[in-house]
């Protein structure tokens, strides 16, 4: 059975739903029952219309529930009748979707778990599992996230960059589990770059496609990281970073720079570079120039510091680090990194300890105390 | 089945025998470490021993509640905290002697020099629901 078409497929009948006069709360009840039932039903008896069985599937399911639920309230004969079959929906339809469960008035979790589940397709047990967390919580966050945008109007077009902030998020901050968290992200952002024309949506589907590429590469065997330099290039992704890159391409050409495009245009100069050496150093700088315009953040202002140490060397690198707040997470560690290619081992190594002590995750705490452990091994030599 | 708590130290447990800070080790008995520790894990997930485990970072903050309407008030991290948990495993084993044996060989887990750090875990059980029958 085709799972990722089941879940592509998601989007689209619950817009018919919602479109049809469900509710939308009750409306993606109705297809995550259909999905279940398809993933049971399928691999005996595929249908010829996957989409028109999910279709009839969930709106009988929606019929069903909502009979029971109002056969106390006698609002029976209002829902009964099944409408005409019409034609069929809009793309802006499904596009509703997008905004909805990245409304502004979610919290950054609700909208990544309602999200995964009504527009990518995913079952709550899988959204829990790739969040490490309870199938009950995860099951929780979802109904809430439902009741707060049960008031939202259906018909009013959204802001995208929320939608894409969401799905950045699915990418960049994914847990492994069953499902393969980054690859539906790429998922999700391609469905939304065919309903929508948006030179930042295309930005985002490039740099996730361009750092996907490097993905088999960023871990050793043992589970330690890889830092880019280090990395085996000849096993880069070929196809996903030609993809990237056209995508990034057509997307610039149309003159309305944004932040995903930015990171992209980064993303792509290294993919460029056949080897560390070959890397174009000035260019990423005046990328990074335009992000720290276009955000202002500190984490692009601290990636622009490895990058001038890059391009116009370390000591120009900790310059300008220095006028970065002491507290900005990886900030040690870039110092550290600079300080060695200075050639002070022994400051560097020492700030590779500290970094470890502060590292935001495990593999990162690993890897810095391992390139501690390299420089004090160099220096009792 | 019973329930059990391994916890690692950063501070407050009795000095490892071998005890050299990690950043002191060489890469390769770093790595040798990690795998240790993976493989203790993936074992006790075999046997089906495992429950969980998690690493915390260093610095944590203490936090209490200050009357109605008002703010909690937060303070430290405390330099002088004597006792500090860098982490955890949860075991289900049948009996306490496995449970001992089990934190023995985690404790074995190699460092400088590729020794065992004889490290100090603390070991303490559940306390869980009562049984059924009772008389």
């Amino acid at each position: 059975m085709d799972e990722v078409l089941l879940r592509s497929l998601t989007p689209s009948v619950l817009g018919i739903l919602v479109r049809r006069g469900a509710d939308f709360a009750a409306a993606e009840d109705a297809v995550q029952d259909a999905l279940v039932e398809a993933v049971r039903v399928w691999p005996e008896d595929q249908p010829r219309d996957p989409k028109g069985w999910l279709v009839a599937v969930a709106w009988r399911r929606f019929l069903d529930a909502t009979r029971a639920d109002t056969a106390r309230r006698r609002r029976e004969g209002r829902l009964d009748e099944e409408p005409a079959p019409g034609p069929a929906p809009t793309v802006d339809d499904t596009l509703q979707l997008y905004f909805l469960c990245a409304h502004p008035s979610l919290t950054p979790s609700s909208a990544v778990a309602l999200t995964l589940r009504a527009v990518g397709g995913l079952t709550t047990r899988q959204i829990a599992g790739a969040y490490l967390v309870p199938e009950a919580t995860m099951a929780q966050r979802i109904s809430r996230a439902k009741r707060t945008v049960s008031d939202v109007r259906f018909d009013r077009p959204g802001d995208v960059t929320t939608v894409l902030r969401v799905l950045y998020l699915v990418f960049n901050e994914g847990y492994s589990g069953d499902v393969d968290l980054a690859a539906e992200a790429i998922r999700i952002t391609r469905q939304l770059a065919a309903a929508i024309d948006h030179p930042e949506v295309a930005g985002l589907l490039a740099l996730m496609l361009l750092h996907h590429a490097r993905r088999a590469t960023r871990t050793a065997p043992d589970g330690s990281l890889v830092p880019l330099a280090e990395q085996d290039r000849g096993r880069w992704d070929t196809a996903s970073i030609a993809e990237g890159v056209g995508i990034l391409q057509s997307a610039l050409a149309r003159d309305r720079l944004g932040e995903y495009q930015a990171q992209a245009a980064v993303a792509a100069l290294h993919a460029d570079a056949l080897t560390t050496e070959e890397t174009d150093w000035v260019q990423i700088v005046e990328w990074y120039d335009e992000l720290v315009r276009l955000t202002d953040s500190p984490v692009a202002r601290l990636n622009r510091a490895v990058a001038v140490g890059e391009a116009d060397g370390p000591r120009a690198g900790l310059a300008e680090l220095a006028a970065l707040d002491a507290s900005l997470p990886r900030r040690t560690a870039v110092a550290a990194y600079l300080h060695e290619r200075d050639g002070d081992l022994a400051t560097a190594a020492r700030l590779y300890a500290e970094a470890a002590r502060t590292a935001p995750n495990l593999a990162e705490r690993d890897h810095l105390t391992r390139q501690a452990a390299r420089l004090h091994t160099l220096l009792s030599r | 089945m019973a329930k059990y708590l391994l916890l690692k130290h950063y501070r407050g447990a009795p000095t490892a025998v071998n005890d050299v800070p990690m950043d002191r080790w060489t890469p390769e008995e770093v790595s040798a470490h990690m795998q240790y520790m993976q493989d203790f894990a993936d074992r006790l997930g075999r046997t089906g021993e495992f429950v969980d485990g998690q690493a915390l970072a260093p610095e944590g903050t203490f936090v209490r509640y200050d009357g109605e309407g008002r703010p909690p008030v937060t303070d430290g991290p405390f330099a002088e905290t004597k006792d500090l948990i860098a982490g955890w495993m949860v075991i289900d084993v049948d009996s306490y002697e496995r449970a001992v044996e089990l934190a023995g060989e985690l404790s074995a887990a190699p460092g400088a020099g590729g020794k065992p750090i004889h490290e100090w875990l603390e070991l303490r059980p559940f306390l869980t629901a009562p049984p059924t029958i009772t008389e």
